[in-house]
């Protein structure tokens, strides 16, 4: 009994000061971010700051090129929103279509589908580029939002995975009391899938807010920045090195991420467990 | 009947059309469009011209920075593939014994594959691997002085790069979780009863039992390691001497600082077959060590 006791202890040790070592990169840029510049830089051994600041966040919201961060958050705040609702709202029809019709060629289009989710947008970047440049698209928030409505691979093999797991005897009850295929899908079907509507929105909702390359090549006016390009930009040699507030503004991009993480967790678990999705 | 059939046929396509539309307008079309500009010289401006197979010739013969920025990819992919795969499984192991700290953990080993590949965390990673940075004088604490620029130096600033993706080992780590809560108990059961030890309870059950998870999971982060773009653009800008310049990063310098975009297309294709080769190859081999339960 005590042998198991220690053994438990033991594990306890090991296993939690890996968990410190993996955080602790994270909450020094968090207190970082309450220190002097000259603080991280030459005290970088220790975690705490001397005094706790908030002058970093002050001086770091002004931003740069006389736009403040607080419009790049707006900017990161539409495109993640608008990209969401269309990702979801397209990825939930999609997969109903998959999931409950019959029609020609039903497979072949599913395979395109897995075909779409293991081709990484780096791969069709340029054409995509040339593209939305015929269209006039560059400089425009529009190459970041209008291809989510065209829902998204991983989303909706999810949604198909749950529209399966519901019985048909369902849409068949609804069939016989008068119901038509959209009053199915938008009465029945939609509010059943429910959770993996949600976990589909966390992670596109995450994606977008972290989404560098597309920012990259498409927005061109610091105007248009979302907060990730504009943290880059911000970090720049050209616009000085104030690392107090480039931790300041980077803790600040990180905390929606946060949040989401903190309060969704049970949703991303069972998401990434059933369909192996990336975080 | 026959006008209910083509009703419902046209009902399911009407719901699968966003998809149907999206994947025709934004994939397939780009793609075909960019195997054709790979036979052409174009910088956007002008019309492009055709000059057959001379993107590729180029390629292959007179561009050293190619077979660089492929090697350094290569090599990336080699070591934090297996890496964060190897730490994956586990810390996997170590957290499948239910506990009361066991959500804590999972929490905490997850976070960084959220956040990992934002834009903060790579100026997180600058600061620290800085020569007056955080690992240096945490090594300075333990009485081992370093002042290396673990970014500066050829040999060191491709495992900062590396170290960042196998810290980033958490959605990994949770997918093995849900593969080893369902191989059977009886397994083990039967195996104890036998006299097995757990070394060979791991390699005769476990490890079988999670290949098909492995298998998956091996793909997956290939695919995405050979993406790696962020890292190397904003931590090390492919510094030093073009020692973590990865592929895609050199992709993106062509067709968007250089304004090659044919030479961009042909550098996009390569790496299409090169990955597209690597999966076929592994799917070829998955009879070899992937084990799937028949029903």
């Amino acid at each position: 009994m005590k042998k198991k006791r220690i053994r438990t202890l033991v594990y306890h040790i090991v296993v939690f000061s890996f968990a410190a070592v993996m955080v602790y990169p994270v909450l020094w840029m968090i207190m970082g971010s309450f220190k002097t510049s000259n603080e991280i830089l030459n005290s970088a051994q220790s975690l705490l700051p001397e005094k706790f600041l908030l002058q970093n966040y002050i001086t770091g919201w002004q931003g740069f090129a006389g736009y403040s961060f607080g419009a790049f958050f707006k900017n990161s705040i539409f495109i993640s929103t608008v990209a969401t609702l269309g990702a979801v709202l397209s990825s939930s029809v999609v997969g109903f279509g998959f999931a409950r019709c019959r029609f020609p060629m039903k497979n072949f289009w599913f395979g395109c589908m897995l075909l779409s989710m293991m081709l990484p947008f780096q791969v069709i970047m340029i054409p995509q580029y040339i593209l939305f440049n015929r269209l006039g698209w560059v400089g425009t928030y529009l190459p970041l939002i209008i291809p989510q409505f065209c829902a998204q691979g991983f989303f909706v093999f999810l949604n198909v995975q749950f529209i399966k797991g519901i019985p048909v005897e369902l849409d068949e009850a609804a069939r016989i009391d008068g119901a038509g295929i959209f009053q199915i899908f938008g009465l029945i079907i939609l509010p059943l899938i429910k959770s993996s509507i949600v976990t589909s929105a966390i992670f596109s909702f995450m994606w977008r807010w972290d989404d560098f390359l597309a920012a990259l090549l498409y927005l061109n006016q610091p105007k248009k920045y979302p907060v990730s390009l504009a943290l880059k930009l911000f970090s720049d040699p050209t616009s000085g090195s104030d690392w107090g507030a480039m931790f300041a503004m980077a803790t600040l991009s990180l905390l929606p991420i946060f949040i989401i993480f903190m309060t969704m967790q049970r949703y991303l678990v069972e998401g990434i467990a059933s369909t192996g999705i990336k975080g | 009947m026959t006008i209910k059939k083509k009703r419902e046929q046209l009902v399911g396509y009407l719901f699968i059309s966003p998809f149907i539309i999206g994947f025709v307008c934004f994939i397939s079309i780009p793609m075909l469009l960019s195997l054709g500009f790979s036979f052409t010289k174009y910088d956007i401006l002008s019309p492009p011209k055709f000059i057959g197979l001379e993107n590729y010739i180029t390629m292959f013969t007179q561009d050293p920075l190619f077979w660089k920025t492929f090697g350094v990819t290569m090599f990336y992919v080699l070591f934090s593939v297996p890496l964060r795969l190897l730490m994956a499984l586990a810390v996997a192991l170590l957290l499948v014994r239910p506990g009361k700290l066991s959500a804590f953990y999972r929490t905490v080993f997850y976070l960084p594959s959220i956040i990992g590949s934002s834009v903060a965390i790579a100026i997180l990673w600058k600061r620290m691997f800085a020569s007056n940075g955080m690992i240096n004088a945490l090594l300075g604490e333990l009485g081992i002085q370093s002042s290396v620029a673990w970014l500066g130096r050829s040999g060191t600033a491709i495992w900062t790069l590396i170290l960042l993706a196998v810290w980033q080992f958490g959605s990994s780590m949770l997918i093995f979780l849900a593969g080893l809560k369902q191989i059977p108990r009886y397994l083990y059961e039967a195996a104890t009863v036998d006299g097995a030890n757990w070394i060979a309870k791991f390699f005769k059950i476990t490890l079988p039992m999670l290949s098909p998870t492995i298998f998956f999971n091996l793909i997956n982060q290939l695919i995405n390691g050979f993406m790696a773009f962020t890292q190397s653009f904003i931590i090390t800008e492919g510094k030093p001497q073009n020692t973590t310049l990865f592929y895609v990063v050199y992709m993106y310098q062509n067709s968007f600082k250089y304004n090659k975009l044919g030479y961009g297309c042909a550098l996009a294709w390569f790496m299409v077959l090169v990955v597209g080769g690597l999966t076929a190859l592994l799917f070829l081999t998955q009879k070899r060590w992937v084990y799937y339960e028949t029903e």
